[in-house]
């Protein structure tokens, strides 16, 4: 699983897990960027179908392994406190982008995560120890990801960090999200993606590529 | 436990298509401040809100609703007993919660108090039932915040079968199971309206459709015009359980003045510092003036200005949400008490006439 996915002739088949605020937002910048997309939740495909149809047009709902099944990236966008139940199986093999924070000012104190040696997408990677993390989306609001997408080019393109280990689905996962519309500033490791969390010099703020790199580096 | 469609809620909306335009307030209670610019008592603040209630009745407000919260800047924690003093001194307004944190709350004591309202007002409570933005009520009560979904989902289906009437018999996972329970005090005239408050979740735009509830769309940041997929959501929802269209409501915040630049200008600090205080405790970044600009301009979701800005403004987002029922949220930490009034007075006697003037 390290090779990039770029040499593909299509864009990579889009999983996301999740149809809460955050998944069908992430489906729907995913198909406008023309990636096949499938979405799920924990429970069945008629569960989602509605939201599907309205919110995320084109997007098929699944359930979670089926979606799973022919995906080339699996986007994890379920609440950090489900994660304890999640089933590492389920994304084997797979690229995972982890969209989730440790933020326990809004979500409560979680022990599997409480831990200020690491960051919360480590502790993710050490969890789903045969897939493949890559951390991103967690730190600009569901609620500004449709709005603030710009064309490659434009001068107020915001700036969203892409963090991992493996240099492969770094560049894979950054290609997607400069297709949906936002200038990738790649980190090379889960542990650097620290800077991404809550409480970080990028959380929740808009920036453009120049301003964002600096805000890293200060 | 029954799972069938709750048509409780249902029966006490109004019957056509289109529901009558109600333009009401919320706040949440924070603590104003005094001349010197320093914080008033909590219970000078609460005594300061209920003359605020009687102001919103005199003024021609339609509904007036008080949120939950447990902490020192926002002491607002027992909503129905500031209604209850507010309904002994008025006679039109409409009072209910906004929001009751009902995963922390029972669903029975929830009704008791609503129906009790209800009574002393003459048929005038509602409740809008949701999670609200803070988490306080959860370690307070002896609730684990990872169990929210799950509470929410039981108390908000148990609480559609109390407000149908009759005995209630109901058993979950998370609260004791209810045999053929009579809970009182009854409604004289059906059931009072009852609302889901979704701040983004598309599932609980589903829940509020099967269990009978109406949606309250809480819009506090970015774009408003991204909310209309989730009003059709819910009448696409409620057609495919075979029920009638039910009522959208849209709560934000706001704060009107006599010109757009003295609202702005009394706004703006409070705002910031009270993001800035949220943003310290929750780690993210403090709104430039910049970004409050972008928010109480047309594509935001604070409807801070003038009176006719303000109703311009309303007017606008009802009509793209296919919304009929507009809460503005007033109020913020720090601004006196003597500011409030006067934006209340504007919102009722310049904001409300003119958006049934745009809308007509
Ligand atoms: N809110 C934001 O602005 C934002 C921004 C960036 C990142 N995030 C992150 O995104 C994540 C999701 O947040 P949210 O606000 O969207 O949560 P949410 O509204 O509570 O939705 C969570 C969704 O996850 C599903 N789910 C739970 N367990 C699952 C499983 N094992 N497999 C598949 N689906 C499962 C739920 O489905 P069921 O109801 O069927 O269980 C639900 O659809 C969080 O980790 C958050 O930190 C949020």
């Amino acid at each position: 699983m390290t090779a990039s996915l770029s040499s593909m002739p299509r864009l990579p088949r889009i999983a996301v897990l999740g149809a809460g605020h955050t998944g069908p937002v992430i489906a729907r910048v995913a198909l406008a960027a023309g990636h096949p997309v499938t979405i799920a939740a924990s429970g069945s495909p008629e569960k989602i179908a509605l939201i599907t149809q309205v919110l995320a047009p084109g997007a098929e709902p699944r359930w979670a392994a089926d979606a799973v099944a022919d995906a080339d990236v699996v986007v994890l966008a379920i609440p950090l406190h489900k994660f304890a139940a999640f089933d590492p199986a389920l994304v084997a093999d797979k690229f995972v982008v982890d969209t989730m924070n440790y933020w326990p000012p809004i979500d409560g104190v979680q022990q599997m995560f409480d831990d200020p040696r690491y960051g919360s997408s480590e502790i993710v990677q050490r969890r789903l120890a045969h897939s493949t993390v890559v951390k991103t989306l967690n730190h600009i609001g569901y609620h500004e990801l449709e709005d603030d997408r710009r064309p490659a080019g434009s001068l107020e393109r915001r700036a969203l960090g892409v963090a991992g280990d493996d240099p492969g689905a770094v560049k894979t996962v950054a290609e997607v999200i400069e297709g949906i519309g936002y200038a990738a500033v790649q980190l090379d490791s889960l542990r650097a993606g620290r800077l991404l969390q809550p409480g970080g010099p990028v959380f929740g703020v808009s920036l453009r590529q120049t301003e964002f790199e600096q805000a890293l580096a200060a | 436990m029954t799972t069938a469609p709750s048509d409780a809620v249902r029966a006490s909306a109004a019957e056509p298509t289109t529901f009558p335009l109600v333009l009401g307030l919320d706040t949440f209670g924070d603590v104003t401040n005094d001349d010197d610019n320093r914080p008033l008592s909590h219970a000078q603040t609460i005594r300061n809100l209920v003359e605020q209630g009687v102001l919103a009745d005199q003024v021609g407000v339609d509904f007036f609703g008080i949120g939950e919260h447990h902490t020192d800047d926002y002491p607002l924690s027992a909503a129905d007993v500031v209604l209850g003093a507010i309904a002994a001194r008025t006679t039109r307004v409409r009072l209910g919660s906004a929001v009751t944190v009902l995963s922390s709350d029972d669903p029975v004591r929830v009704f008791q108090r609503y129906s009790t309202l209800n009574a002393v007002s003459g048929g005038r409570a509602e409740v809008i039932l949701g999670r609200g933005s803070s988490i306080d009520s959860f370690p307070l009560f002896g609730y684990d915040l990872a169990d929210y979904e799950q509470l929410f989902e039981e108390k908000a289906q148990l609480f559609a079968e109390l407000l149908k009437g009759g005995p209630v018999t109901w058993e979950g996972k998370l609260r004791a199971p209810l045999h053929n329970q009579d809970v009182v005090p009854h409604t004289e005239s059906g059931p009072f309206p009852a609302w889901i408050g979704v701040g983004g979740n598309p599932q609980s735009v589903i829940r509020a459709a099967r269990y009978g509830y109406s949606l309250m769309l809480a819009i506090i940041r970015g774009s408003p015009a991204r909310f209309a997929p989730f009003s059709q959501l819910f009448q696409q929802a409620l057609q495919q359980l075979g029920q009638a269209p039910r009522p959208v409501g849209v709560h934000s915040p706001g704060h009107v003045a006599a010109t757009d630049e003295q609202a702005r200008e009394e706004f703006w600090p409070h705002y910031r510092e009270a993001i800035r205080r949220v943003a310290r405790t929750r780690g993210f970044a403090v709104p430039t003036k910049e970004s409050f600009l972008y928010e109480i301009g047309p594509r935001g979701s604070l409807y801070v200005g003038s009176p006719e800005t303000v109703a311009q403004k309303i007017a606008a987002n009802l009509t793209v949400l296919g919304a009929n029922r507009f809460e503005m949220k007033y109020g913020m930490g720090g601004l006196s008490h003597e500011a409030l009034m006067t934006a209340i007075e504007l919102y009722g006697t310049q904001v409300i006439p003119r958006v049934r003037e745009i809308l007509s």
